[in-house]
């Protein structure tokens, strides 16, 4: 049902190549391609109509028109656009006086809890950091005792819990244990929210408010569809987020919500969740995402075969 | 809420004073793509509205109502209620779904109403795998008093799901809820595990399950199109229940999926609590889809 955008292209490009030149009107067939290709992928519509803008300003200057591959020279364009729009993987910044806090924020169920271990887990075994990890999630029905089996899982501590506490007061406990106790790190799970939720959003902001987080994840499933667009909003708006961890990149889904929360909040994709497994986080490489977004594998094998 | 409001703004600002031209229906086009839609189901519905009303003058209220009745039309046959058949001691539902949809909180809202309908009701913990899943479902069994059948994390879940069935049938309950540990469509060794759940059930009533609900999480986009593809083949989905319908996602995929697959959409879920589900009513959908008060 959802074609790559090889295959929708290569059919215009087919039919246009027996012709000759190309006119400015073809390279817009090739651009409507290219924008059911986006959204099919789910990136979301304004995401689409300015990326679009852009690889058509970038089309016509290189003089695709004249190209003897025209279909190829398009495809490498909207690919290396896509790279540079989805920009490079940033590491987690640790740069804060220690216990340097990490806030998970994000919709319901889109993957914070397991986030969090799995980030506690990396700093952990990789970077030798003491990390304490506290759940601030009052709602869901065993929320904090699911971190706390996290931690059992992974050997990273967990704050005590401490039943009727609210989360203000659960986060600046967290802090104070951390710092009493030497962290060097202090993750704080948050229960999962509604962007639309102002009493919600507005209980996140005070943790913020308390807390003075290094780092605000934005924790969002890469089968996000359109609605990525709100949700990137609110949470940058009324939370302020330093960065985008994407979970569920181990699905068959395209990930178009990857550009689209990159885009409008213009802050970085930080680590991919690759299943449910504590030690699946990876890096983010923006030419891997690029090559989902579009329906291909390796774009540019395929553009150097043409 | 927020996003159908952007929609309703953007509709009205359409069409005030303005005839339906090729300009407006791609703008209106546009407006449905927003809402999940998909660009060919969004382009079809908008097809619909330029047979009928193409250069004519129209009102903002006109075309939403019409764009309303189309999606209606398409969702209309699958808004099914869930049925239980009385005579089964019990009635097996089987609850799957890709990860954090919602099965063990639908769960928990099912048992509810079940239990309102004086139904007797059991739940069976068969999410083996996660973190402290068992205890989710055990608090939704204290809060809707339901016994709950339970094992340690890690254990066999089809082996679990055969003890709660065999547990059911002696007690004679009349429904026993079964909730699964969250998958990706495309694990194919966590697909074949939940086949061997089924299968197992079936050693102890070849009829069984008698209803298997998907759940969809309405933020998700076209993915949703693989989720019941391959949950309906592997385990033969009987239904689906659509969550987290109170956020600003619309849940607007679920109109291509009611043309595709034509699987009933038998309930809504609207919040975490326990009273938060509802019957999926496909005016009422459609309407809050195009930003019309639904009621
Ligand atoms: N396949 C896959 N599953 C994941 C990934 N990350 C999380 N999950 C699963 O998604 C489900 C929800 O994860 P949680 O970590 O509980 O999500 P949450 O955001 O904390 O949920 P709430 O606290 O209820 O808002 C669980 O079944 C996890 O195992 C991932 O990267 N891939
Ligand atoms: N706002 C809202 N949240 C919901 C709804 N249904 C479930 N949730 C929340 O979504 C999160 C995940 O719900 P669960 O019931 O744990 O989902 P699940 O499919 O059992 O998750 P796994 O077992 O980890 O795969 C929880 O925080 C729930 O409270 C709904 O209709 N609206
Ligand atoms: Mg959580
Ligand atoms: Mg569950």
């Amino acid at each position: 049902m959802f074609d790559g955008l090889t295959g929708r292209l290569g059919d215009i490009f087919d039919k246009l190549r027996r012709r000759g030149a190309l006119s400015e009107e073809d390279v817009n067939a090739a651009l409507r391609e290219v924008r059911v290709a986006l959204l099919e992928a789910d990136v979301a519509l304004p995401v689409v109509k300015q990326f679009v803008n852009q690889v058509k300003e970038r089309a016509i200057g290189q003089e695709v028109l004249r190209s003897i591959t025209p279909g190829q020279q398009v495809i490498k364009i909207v690919h290396d656009n896509l790279v540079e729009m989805l920009g490079q993987g940033e590491e987690i910044n640790l740069n804060a006086a220690a216990p340097v806090p990490i806030l998970m924020v994000g919709l319901q169920g889109s993957g914070k809890t397991t986030s969090t271990a799995k980030i506690a887990l990396r700093l952990k075994n990789r970077d030798r950091k003491k990390v304490l990890m506290a759940s601030l999630d009052v709602r869901r029905p065993a929320a904090q005792e699911q971190l706390k089996v996290l931690g059992e899982q992974t050997g990273v501590a967990t704050l005590p819990i401490v039943p009727g506490q609210d989360p203000v007061a659960i986060a600046r406990r967290a802090i104070e244990t951390g710092r009493r106790e030497g962290y060097d790190v202090v993750m704080l799970d948050t229960a999962g929210r509604l962007s639309i939720d102002e009493e919600l959003m507005a209980e996140v902001a005070a943790v913020r408010d308390a807390t003075k987080p290094a780092e605000t994840l934005l924790v969002a499933d890469a089968m996000t569809g359109q609605d990525a667009v709100t949700v990137a909003t609110n949470f940058n708006d009324k939370v302020g987020i330093t960065g985008i961890l994407l979970t569920r990149v181990d699905g068959d889904a395209r990930g178009g919500a990857a550009l689209s929360m990159r885009q409008i909040t213009g802050k970085p994709i930080k680590l991919l969740g690759m299943g449910e497994k504590i030690d699946a986080l990876e890096a983010f490489h923006p030419d891997r995402i690029a090559g989902r977004i579009l329906g291909m594998g390796d774009v540019v094998s395929l553009v150097e075969k043409a | 809420s927020k996003s159908s409001s952007k929609l309703t703004e953007g509709i009205s600002g359409i069409f005030t004073k303005r005839k339906l031209d090729d300009e407006a229906l791609e703008e209106l086009e546009e407006l449905l793509i927003t809402a999940d839609l998909g660009p060919t189901t969004a382009a079809k519905v908008t097809a619909e509205l330029a047979r009928t009303r193409f250069g004519k003058e129209v009102s903002p209220e006109e075309v939403k109502a019409t764009l309303a009745a189309e999606v209606a039309k398409i969702v209309g046959p699958v808004a099914k209620p869930l049925e239980i058949d009385a005579a089964l001691k019990p009635h097996v539902i089987l609850v799957v779904g890709v990860n954090g949809t919602g099965k063990t909180t639908t769960i928990g809202k099912l048992a509810r109403q079940f239990r309102a309908e004086g139904k007797t009701v059991m739940l069976a913990a068969g999410d083996t795998f996660r973190a402290a899943a068992v205890s989710q479902l055990k608090i939704w069994g204290e809060r809707t008093g339901c016994p709950v059948i339970a094992r340690d994390t890690g254990a066999d879940a089809a082996g679990l799901a055969f003890d709660a069935l065999e547990e059911a049938r002696r007690q004679s309950v009349d429904i026993l809820l079964i909730d699964t540990a969250g998958r990706l469509q495309n694990k194919a060794g966590l697909m074949d595990e939940l086949r061997k759940i089924v299968r197992v059930i079936k050693k102890v009533d070849e009829s069984a399950p008698h209803t298997t609900l998907l759940t969809l999480d309405a933020t998700t986009g076209q993915n949703a199109h693989n989720q019941v593809e391959v949950f309906r083949d592997m385990v033969n989905v009987s239904g689906l229940i659509l969550t987290k319908l109170d956020g600003s996602a619309r849940g607007g995929v679920l109109v291509s999926l009611a043309e595709r697959f034509k699987l009933p959409v038998h309930a809504i879920g609207i919040g975490e609590g326990v009273y938060d589900l509802r019957p999926f009513d496909a005016d009422q959908f459609a309407k809050s889809l195009m930003g019309l008060p639904s009621q």
